[in-house]
């Protein structure tokens, strides 16, 4: 089936199996593999990426279901001249990671959080990130972060 | 994980929804956020032929004031419900409710009409809904009927629908000046509930529906006849698991399900009661 799919603002037409997920249609067909893979039951949020503007986990979507969307991935939330995103620069300032692998999905998810609650409590923001599963940090450092990008977007 | 081969139709209203799954018979199935099928077809343990996206059927997307109660297009997400000023006040057991089920990103796509339609006695909304004595409207061929939810749930899974009936409307009476409850009790925060329990009192009428203690969402009378004849909450909450059938499974016993059943009724009728 030919889906037309806006990625970051790119939008790209072409023909794809009903049976491909979003995140298989992003990594392989886009070609861009910052989004991760993680558990692929909708449980840990490695795949988290915006869909119109609301994180969703990419991993329980079909692409013909974003067909005519507009997706956001953990590439398009920079600066074209690579300023980093608030919530990227937080994460770094906050060592809001060890590994890395959970990191695009919890800062999609955060970055989301923040879209519709701009001024979250530590409480909001480990309940707002219960879809995002991160096995090194024990995620004090990746609350941290997301309170800080919340206090410097004030 | 990728689900086995399938066509996939789109539909642009629930009539022609109806007429294309009436057209590819019962290995068809409806797709709306897909976040209850999606999973399953990934582990192949569902392997629908044919998927009709009803994804875009926005018309049934809406909550609107209907007088005595509140009308909810089955195609409304969790987050909107969750988000609802008008459930918020006229039924907030199931803005509550909505607002507990999976976590943020499964919220921002799936649906209430899915999560009931897929008949599920560990999601958290059809309880939810048969505690509240909801009604459902499904539109088939011939019409829509009404189906009350403790008619709905047939077995695990299993719901009154026929093949080519779709779910449109979940119709929630207003609950106003209501106490209500909702105990959700699992051990990582976007479980499914190893068991649950939905409440509400007013007036002296009780209604109790568990979560995850059958094969289908469980309305536990016993507790509702015992407080109407004047029992104590904890006397009360000893019923609990009266009308429960539960299976052990990985997370839980069946004795251990039946003592938490009467646990979380206890902690939901002293929270209603309040």
């Amino acid at each position: 089936m030919e889906i037309s799919v806006t990625v970051n603002g790119v939008t790209h037409t072409g023909d794809v199996e009903p049976r491909t997920l979003l995140v298989q249609y992003v990594r392989e067909h886009v070609g861009l593999t910052g989004t991760n893979i993680g558990c692929d039951t909708s449980s840990c949020g490695a795949c988290t990426v915006h869909v119109n503007g609301e994180a969703v986990k990419s991993c329980t979507m079909l692409a013909v279901q974003a067909d005519g969307q507009d997706i956001t991935t953990i590439e398009g939330i920079a600066d074209a001249d690579g300023t980093l995103h608030p919530m990227q620069q937080a994460f770094i300032e906050n060592h809001g990671l060890q590994c890395g692998y959970c990191t695009p999905g919890m800062v999609m998810a955060a970055t989301s959080l923040l879209e519709e609650n701009s001024n979250p409590t530590e409480n909001d923001v480990r309940i707002g990130l219960e879809g995002n599963l991160c096995r090194c940090t024990g995620y004090h450092n990746i609350v941290q972060s997301v309170l800080a990008a919340a206090g410097g977007a004030k | 994980m990728i689900p086995a081969a399938f066509n996939y139709v789109r539909a642009g209203s629930a009539e022609e929804a109806i007429s294309l799954i009436g057209e590819y018979g019962e290995d068809a199935k409806f797709l709306a956020g897909g976040h209850s099928l999606l999973p399953l077809m990934k582990l192949r343990l569902a392997q629908p032929t044919v998927l009709v996206d009803i994804g875009r059927v926005n018309d049934l997307s809406y909550i609107r004031d209907g007088g005595d109660h509140v009308a909810i297009g089955a195609l409304t997400r969790h987050m909107d419900i969750e988000n609802s000023e008008l459930l918020g006040s006229d039924a907030p057991l199931l803005a509550h409710t909505a607002s507990h089920v999976g976590d943020p990103q499964v919220r921002h796509r799936g649906t209430i009409g899915g999560s009931l339609a897929h008949a599920d006695p560990a999601s958290d909304l059809p309880a939810t809904t048969l505690a509240l004595g909801a009604t459902y409207v499904a539109q088939g061929p011939n019409g829509t009927r009404e189906i009350a939810a403790g008619d709905f749930y047939q077995g695990y899974l299993t719901s009154a629908l026929e093949a080519d009936e779709m779910l449109t409307e979940i119709r929630v009476p207003k609950m106003n000046g209501a106490g209500w409850s909702f105990q959700k009790f699992n051990r990582r925060a976007q479980d499914w509930a190893i068991v649950g329990v939905a409440a509400w009192r007013r007036n002296g009428d009780t209604a109790v529906a568990l979560v995850n203690m059958g094969s289908t969402p469980v309305l536990a009378t016993s507790v509702s006849t015992a407080l109407a004849g004047g029992a104590s909450i904890d006397d009360a909450a000893a019923q609990a698991a009266a009308e429960a059938d539960p299976q052990a499974d990985l997370n839980a016993s069946i004795e251990y399900r039946n003592h938490l059943a009467k646990v979380l009724v206890k902690r939901a009728l002293t929270e209603a009661s309040g």
